[in-house]
């Protein structure tokens, strides 16, 4: 056991200041709240089950009797049929199937892109945040000048030094994504960092980075799923647009985006083939939307007091 | 405020030059040598060698990017490899209807928004608001490029009211031609920042009305409708500056996507065939001017704030030092 403190003022230097009152009050657990709100909120019922839908059939894709690849000229721009519900594109594949191919390309890539940027995001934030000072302030400058120019340009042309995949697409859209999640994380854990917990640990002798990832991170974990939330949308809109001007996964891969591009040569005998999959698009990122406007509405403490 | 002003403008300076370096890199890191299209077919290795030293092509990196920023700042953007025409040239012809389709899609946004948030904030949950609030959702999760392609399909194909592609029909030069090419376009990249400023006017007016202002201007026997119209209105447009500028960066790649789903002839359509054919020179001087009128859009937001706000101006004042 030690007698004597071994502390010496430089152990405090990121958490000393300790004068930030503790804003946040639950009435309830943020949880309880969670399915409070879901239940008064049909329309994130009727999200939450088409996003599910979504979800499960575009895992259940290759119980299709058809194959995505397989060419099949003679029956070339069919219209929708008892065989072909979508109808077929102009190599004669079936539109629904290609449509469930294209699903996973933008769930996997929205998903897991989004893991990347609010991983990079949370580190770079709370890292800003704790440290304080001059360092965040040259942090948070660099977020400035990455904010001021244009994201889906700068991916578009990296992108033209690449060969696209699944996985240059993840890294780069996750990549170039990361900012507003650093900047919620940054603003959370400087009022965090002051309260009496971080400064025990602080006390126990625990290490900074440890504090950051075990005391710091679970208190944002509300903040950085709604931050994520909004996130996957973006993703899946940004991998759709980046597919349909061509630079997103390339053929004969499916993607809504490039099935979206493919369309648009024949816009004029099927236009058909232009709405499935825009549908598919829109519906993805509007129950996106509506999940992630309540999922901040309910774990907002400061809205539920 | 010339101190504010002048403040912002030197923010704006790491900005410009980070993204002149990228731009620089862009040609640095492009595959292919550049001598290629110099070098003759009867040319002597000498004289390759002294061509590659006229082109200072043995300098170090950071002569380079100097050199190379010297001529960015006389204007000279080099030339396309493709049809060797200036880029700054190629770049000056299509700016124009960039940023005309930008700011047509701007007004249409603002005049849009304004009176459909300020509607639904003073009638909140009522039908209007739920269909409205509906609406703007639909709007915020449409992608541009599937919306224009729909747009083309009812208002070319099916109804044949307005042309689906180009800025012109050939052969005719009128305002009026110009207009209806461009009615599809902007309507289309003005839906998401419609539907977000609209938004954001609901949310800022229903926290308007619970301020004391309003209770004081109440209790005066103000009309309702000079509340909203003189007192609320007011307070919710400042903040749009700020949203504006936010949403510059979503104006400017979407005036790309919208662009080439109408075939229209911009900045975007410029940059994305010379990306489609590799034209490094040009997606360089593309890729710059992008970013400067992004950077130039965002300073003018800020200062207008400035100018608009007189608690801005002097937060700056006093944090001078």
């Amino acid at each position: 056991m030690r007698t004597e403190t071994p502390y010496t003022p430089e152990d405090f230097q990121f958490v000393r200041e300790n004068q930030a009152p503790d804003d946040r009050s639950y009435a309830r657990s943020p949880l309880q709240n969670l399915k409070q709100s879901f239940r008064a909120n049909p329309m994130a019922k009727a999200a939450l089950f088409l996003l599910l839908l979504l979800l499960l059939s575009a895992l259940l894709a290759p119980l299709s009797p058809y194959d995505p690849y397989e060419l099949d000229p003679q029956n070339k721009l069919a219209l929708p049929s008892a065989q072909h519900p979508f109808g077929t594109d102009d190599m004669g594949r079936d539109y629904l199937t290609r449509a469930l191919y294209g699903g996973r390309v933008s769930l996997v890539v929205g998903l897991f892109s989004v893991c990347i940027s609010t991983t990079v995001g949370t580190l770079y934030g709370t890292v800003s945040g704790y440290i304080g000072g001059r360092v965040d302030i040259y942090m948070m400058r660099l977020i400035d000048i990455v904010v001021s120019v244009p994201g889906f340009l700068l991916i578009v042309v990296i992108n033209t030094f690449f060969t696209p995949s699944i996985l240059t697409l993840v890294l780069v859209i996750g990549m170039f994504t990361w900012q507003g999640v650093a900047r919620i994380t940054r603003a959370e854990t400087l009022s965090l960092k002051k309260r009496d917990f971080v400064l025990a640990a602080r006390a126990l002798g625990v290490g900074h980075l440890r504090i950051i990832v075990r005391h710091i991170v679970p208190n944002l974990v509300n903040q950085i799923l709604v931050a994520a939330s909004v996130s996957v949308a973006n993703a899946i809109m940004l991998e759709s647009s980046l597919s349909f001007l061509g630079y997103g996964i390339s053929v004969p891969m499916a993607s809504w985006g490039g099935m979206l591009q493919n369309a648009q040569t024949y816009i004029l005998d099927r236009p058909l083939m232009a709405v499935f999959p825009g549908i598919f698009i829109l519906l993805t990122i509007l129950s996106l939307n509506i999940l992630s406007d309540m999922l901040r509405d309910a774990l907002n403490p400061k809205l539920n007091q | 405020m010339g101190k504010f002003i002048f403040h912002r403008v030197l923010q704006t300076i790491p900005v410009i030059i980070l993204v002149a370096f990228f731009s620089f890199a862009i040609i640095e890191l492009a595959p292919g040598d550049v001598l290629m299209h110099y070098i003759q077919p009867n040319m002597t290795n000498e004289e390759i060698e002294l061509l590659r030293e006229e082109l200072g092509l043995n300098d170090g990196l950071f002569e380079k990017f100097f050199g190379w920023a010297k001529s960015v700042l006389s204007g000279n953007l080099g030339y396309s490899q493709i049809n060797h025409r200036s880029v700054a040239v190629q770049i000056a012809e299509r700016i124009p209807a960039t940023v005309g389709l930008m700011g047509a899609s701007l007004l249409l946004s603002i005049v849009v928004s304004v009176p459909l948030g300020l509607l639904c904030g003073t009638h909140k949950n009522r039908p209007i608001d739920q269909i409205v609030s509906t609406l703007s959702y639909v709007g915020i999760s449409v992608p541009s490029f599937w919306l224009g392609m729909v747009l083309i399909i009812v208002f070319s194909q099916m109804l044949d009211l307005l042309p689906s592609m180009g800025m012109r029909t050939l052969g005719v030069d009128s305002v009026w031609d110009v207009i209806q090419h461009g009615i599809l376009p902007t309507i289309v990249l003005s839906t998401g920042n419609t539907a977000v400023f609209t938004r954001y006017i609901r949310a800022s007016t229903i926290a308007q009305l619970e301020e004391e202002y309003v209770d004081t201007a109440r209790a005066k026997g103000a009309s309702p409708r000079r509340i909203v119209y003189g007192h609320v209105m007011k307070n919710c447009l400042l903040p749009i500056i700020t949203l504006i500028g936010l949403n510059l960066s979503n104006l400017v790649t979407g005036s790309f996507i919208v662009e080439s789903v109408f075939s229209w002839p911009g900045m975007g359509t410029l940059g994305m065939s010379a990306i489609n054919a590799r034209d490094y020179p040009v997606i360089m001087g593309f890729t710059m001017m992008s970013c400067l009128m992004l950077i130039l859009g965002n300073l003018i937001a800020d200062i207008l704030y400035g100018v608009c706000d007189p608690r801005i101006k002097q937060g700056v004042g006093s944090d001078a030092d």
